[in-house]
C-alpha cells in the first residue's frame, strides 16, 4: 500500500512538474500562427512566404526575440482551400493560442478566415492581393500586398501616358483574376480608356489561342491586359506571341517572378506589368529610399532557400516586420494592444513600399510603391 | 475564316493529348476491365523527369528516352504492387486502387521534383507556321505527329506481332485466352507498360505548348476519360476520334460561344452522346455471349 502511495504520488508529483514546465515554457515565448498555401496551385505564393516567416522568426529569436520573449511560429498549409483555412484558423484561436496571425496566401482563403479572427479579436494581417480585405475596413484585419485595384490603375496610368485608348483583356477565371478584372472594369473610365475586347480562362487551361484570337479581331486594339496568376498567364503570354499580336501586352503584379520570365520564354520580351520594388532591387538607384529593406531582405532569403526572391515572400516579410514592430511598441501581447498598434503603423518601409496605416486604411500604401516594369533580354528593366 | 481555322488548330493539338491519354485508358480497359485513372500521371511523370533530366545536363532526346522509361517501370510497379495482388477484386476495387495510386504519384512527384510549374524548350524553334491567317507552333506538328506515330505503331502491334494478338485475345476473353496458354497477367503487366509509356510520351511531347507541373494528371486524366467514353471506352479508334472531338469542341466553345462555359460546353456534347448513343461513337452494343 505504502509502496503504491510512493509510486502515485511520485507520478502525481511528475506530471505536476511537466505541467509546470509547459506552462512556464508558453510563458516566455509568443504565439504568431499563420496558415499558407505551401502546396496546391497557389504554392508559388505560399512557398516562399512559409519560408520567409520560418527564416525570419528565426532570426528574430537569434537577435533577442521580442519584448524580451521567443516567437514561436505556429504554422499550418491551407493548400489554398478555403475551408481548410477556416478550420486552421479556428486552430489556431482556439487550441494554440496565438496573439496575431500573419497570412493567408490568397484572397478565398483570407475571406474564410476573417470571421474567426473578427470573432476572436485577434490582428489578421493578410498576404493576398484583393481590395476586398481592407475595403470595407474590418477592425483586425491587415493586408500588405499591393491591391489589384492599384495595379489596374498602374497599368491604366501607363497605358494613358503611351497614348493607349482601346484594350482588350483576357483574365483568368481564378479569385483573383477574378477580382482584378472587376476592378479594372471598374476604374477604367476614370483613364478614358475602353475595353474593347473582354474574355476569360480557366486558372488550370493549357491553351488560350481561341480568346486571343477573338480578341486579334476586335476593331482598333491598341494594348492587352491580362489579369491572373499562375501558371496561366505564361501561357497567355505564349499564345500571344504565337498569334502574332502588333500591340503590347500588360501583365498584373501577378505574374511578378522570376519564373514567369522562364516559362514565357522569348515571348515574355516587352511585357509591362506593374510590381514592387523588390524584383529590381539591383538595379534600384542608391538614393532609394527602398533600396536597403529589399537588398537585405532579398540577399537573406536567396542566401537562406537558394532559391530567387519573388515579391510574395516579400509581402510576408512586410507583414512579419509590421507585427513585430508593433509588439514592440505595445510592449505586450496583448492582441487588441497590438492591434492598435498596426493601424499606428507609419512610416514603415517594406518590401511593397511605405506603409503609413490609419483607421479608415488597413493597407497604407500608395501607386508610388508600384514600380512599372518591362522584361528586356530575360530580365525585368523600370521603365519609369 | 482565319479565326475557324485558328480555332480548329489549336483544340487539334489539345486534342491529340487528350487522345493519346484516352488510348492509354483504352489499352488497360482491353486487357483488364480497369480504368486505369493514374492515366495523367504518367503524362506528368513523362514531363517532369525530362524537365528534371535535361536540367541535370542530360541530353533532349535521351533526357525523354530515360523520362519514357521511368513511366514505364512506375507503370509495371502500379500493376505488379497495386493491381496484381488485388486480382480477383471488382472492377469498383480496382478503379478505386488507381486513384489511390494517382494521389500516391502526384505526392511523390511533389517530393521526387518540386511543386512549380516547368517548361520545356520547344523541339524546333518557336517561330509559329501561318497558314491561312491562323498560327501553328512548330510543335504542334510534333504533338500531331507524335500522335499519329503511336497509333499506327499500335496498330501494327496488335495486328502484326503475335504478343499483340495476346493482348486482343485477352481482351476478348481472358478465360479461353488463358486456356490456349497466353499468360495473361503478363499481358495486364504489359498493357499498363505501354500505357505509361504512351503517356509519358505525349506528356514530352506537350510540355513545350502548355507547361507541366506535379498536379496537371488529374485534368488530364479527366479530359481523357471523357475523351475515351466519348469514342466508346475501349476502343483505339474511338479514343483517337474522342480525344480529337474533345479538343475541338473545347476550342471552338470558347470561341464562339464563351470561353467561361468551355468545360462545360465539351462535358454537356459529351453527356448528349452518351444519351443518344450508351456505347459512344465507336462503341459496340453490350452482348453478353453465353
Amino acid at each position: 500500500m505504502t509502496d503504491f502511495m510512493k509510486r502515485f504520488g511520485r507520478a502525481a508529483l511528475m506530471a505536476g512538474a511537466a505541467l509546470f514546465a509547459t506552462s512556464a515554457m508558453a510563458e516566455d515565448t509568443i504565439k504568431i500562427g499563420a496558415s499558407l498555401a505551401v502546396t496546391g496551385p497557389a504554392s508559388f505564393l505560399g512557398d516562399p512566404e512559409a519560408k520567409t516567416l520560418e527564416l525570419y522568426v528565426e532570426r528574430i529569436n537569434e537577435a533577442g526575440g521580442v519584448n524580451g520573449k521567443q516567437l514561436e511560429l505556429v504554422l499550418y498549409d491551407d493548400g489554398g482551400n478555403a475551408n481548410k483555412a477556416r478550420t486552421f484558423a479556428t486552430r489556431l484561436v482556439e487550441d494554440d493560442g496565438i496573439v496575431a496571425m500573419v497570412g493567408g496566401s490568397t484572397t478565398g482563403t483570407t475571406m474564410a478566415m476573417v470571421p474567426v479572427f473578427e470573432d476572436a479579436g485577434i490582428p489578421f494581417i493578410s498576404l493576398a492581393g484583393a481590395v476586398v480585405i481592407i475595403d470595407p475596413v474590418k477592425e483586425y484585419v491587415f493586408k500588405t500586398p499591393h491591391t489589384d485595384r492599384m495595379a489596374c490603375q498602374k497599368i491604366f496610368t501607363d497605358m494613358q501616358a503611351r497614348g493607349i485608348s482601346k484594350v482588350g483583356m483576357i483574365s483568368g477565371t481564378g479569385g483573383f483574376g477574378k477580382s482584378m478584372r472587376d476592378q479594372c472594369l471598374d476604374v477604367v473610365g476614370d483613364f478614358g480608356i475602353e475595353i474593347v475586347a473582354d474574355e476569360t480562362y480557366g486558372p488550370k487551361d493549357s491553351d488560350m489561342t481561341p480568346q486571343l484570337t477573338n480578341i486579334k479581331a476586335a476593331e482598333g486594339l491598341q494594348a492587352v491586359i491580362n489579369p491572373g496568376f499562375g501558371q496561366g498567364p505564361a501561357i497567355v503570354t505564349r499564345n500571344f506571341q504565337q498569334l502574332g499580336f502588333d500591340v503590347p501586352l500588360y501583365q498584373s503584379h501577378g505574374v511578378a517572378s522570376k519564373s514567369f520570365i522562364d516559362l514565357a520564354g522569348d515571348a515574355a520580351e516587352g511585357v509591362r506589368l506593374p510590381a514592387s520594388a523588390l524584383l529590381v532591387a539591383d538595379k534600384l538607384p542608391d538614393d532609394d529610399p527602398q533600396k536597403q529593406v529589399v537588398v537585405d531582405y532579398k540577399t537573406a532569403y536567396e542566401e537562406a532557400t537558394g532559391q530567387p526572391v519573388s515579391t510574395f515572400g516579400g509581402h510576408a516579410y512586410d507583414g512579419l516586420m509590421i507585427l513585430v514592430e508593433a509588439m514592440e511598441r505595445a510592449g505586450s501581447e496583448d492582441p487588441s494592444a497590438i492591434r492598435d498598434e498596426i493601424e499606428k503603423t507609419a512610416g514603415f518601409m517594406g518590401t511593397a513600399g511605405v506603409v503609413n496605416m490609419s483607421a479608415d486604411d488597413h493597407l497604407g500604401l500608395d501607386l508610388t510603391a508600384f514600380r512599372m516594369l518591362e522584361i528586356k533580354n530575360g530580365d525585368w528593366t523600370i521603365v519609369e | 475564316m482565319p479565326e475557324l481555322l485558328q480555332f480548329c488548330v489549336s483544340g487539334l493539338t489539345v486534342g491529340a493529348v487528350y487522345a493519346l491519354v484516352a488510348l492509354g485508358f483504352t489499352i488497360i480497359y482491353n486487357a483488364s476491365d480497369v480504368v486505369n485513372f493514374a492515366q495523367g500521371e504518367f503524362v506528368m511523370i513523362g514531363g517532369m523527369a525530362t524537365v528534371f533530366l535535361t536540367a541535370a545536363g542530360i541530353a533532349l532526346p535521351l533526357a525523354a528516352l530515360l523520362a519514357i522509361v521511368a513511366a514505364m517501370a512506375i507503370g509495371l510497379a502500379l500493376h505488379r504492387f497495386a493491381i496484381e495482388p488485388a486480382r480477383g477484386a471488382s472492377a469498383v476495387t480496382l478503379i478505386i486502387i488507381t486513384i489511390g495510386a494517382s494521389i500516391f504519384l502526384r505526392g511523390l512527384a511533389q517530393v521526387v521534383f518540386d511543386k512549380q510549374f516547368h517548361s520545356l524548350p520547344a523541339f524546333s524553334g518557336d517561330e509559329p507556321v501561318r497558314f491561312g491567317g491562323a498560327a501553328i507552333l512548330p510543335q504542334s506538328f510534333w504533338v500531331l505527329a507524335g500522335a499519329g506515330v503511336i497509333v499506327l505503331a499500335l496498330w501494327a502491334f496488335f495486328n502484326r506481332t503475335l504478343l499483340g494478338k495476346a493482348v486482343l485475345a485477352t481482351a476478348a476473353n481472358r478465360l479461353a485466352a488463358r486456356l490456349v496458354g497466353i499468360n495473361t497477367s503478363f499481358v495486364v503487366g504489359f498493357s499498363f507498360v505501354v500505357s505509361a509509356g504512351i503517356g509519358a510520351v505525349a506528356g514530352i511531347l506537350v510540355t513545350p505548348i502548355t507547361l507541366t507541373s506535379y498536379d496537371i494528371g488529374t485534368l488530364l486524366a479527366l479530359k481523357g476519360f471523357a475523351a475515351a467514353m466519348l469514342g466508346g471506352m475501349g476502343n483505339p479508334l474511338g479514343a483517337i476520334v474522342g480525344g480529337l472531338a474533345v479538343g475541338l469542341l473545347e476550342a471552338l466553345g470558347a470561341g464562339y460561344i464563351s470561353s467561361t462555359y468551355k468545360d462545360a460546353i465539351a462535358f454537356i456534347v459529351i453527356l448528349g452522346v452518351l444519351f443518344v448513343l450508351p456505347g459512344g461513337l465507336f462503341g459496340k452494343a453490350s452482348v453478353e455471349r453465353v
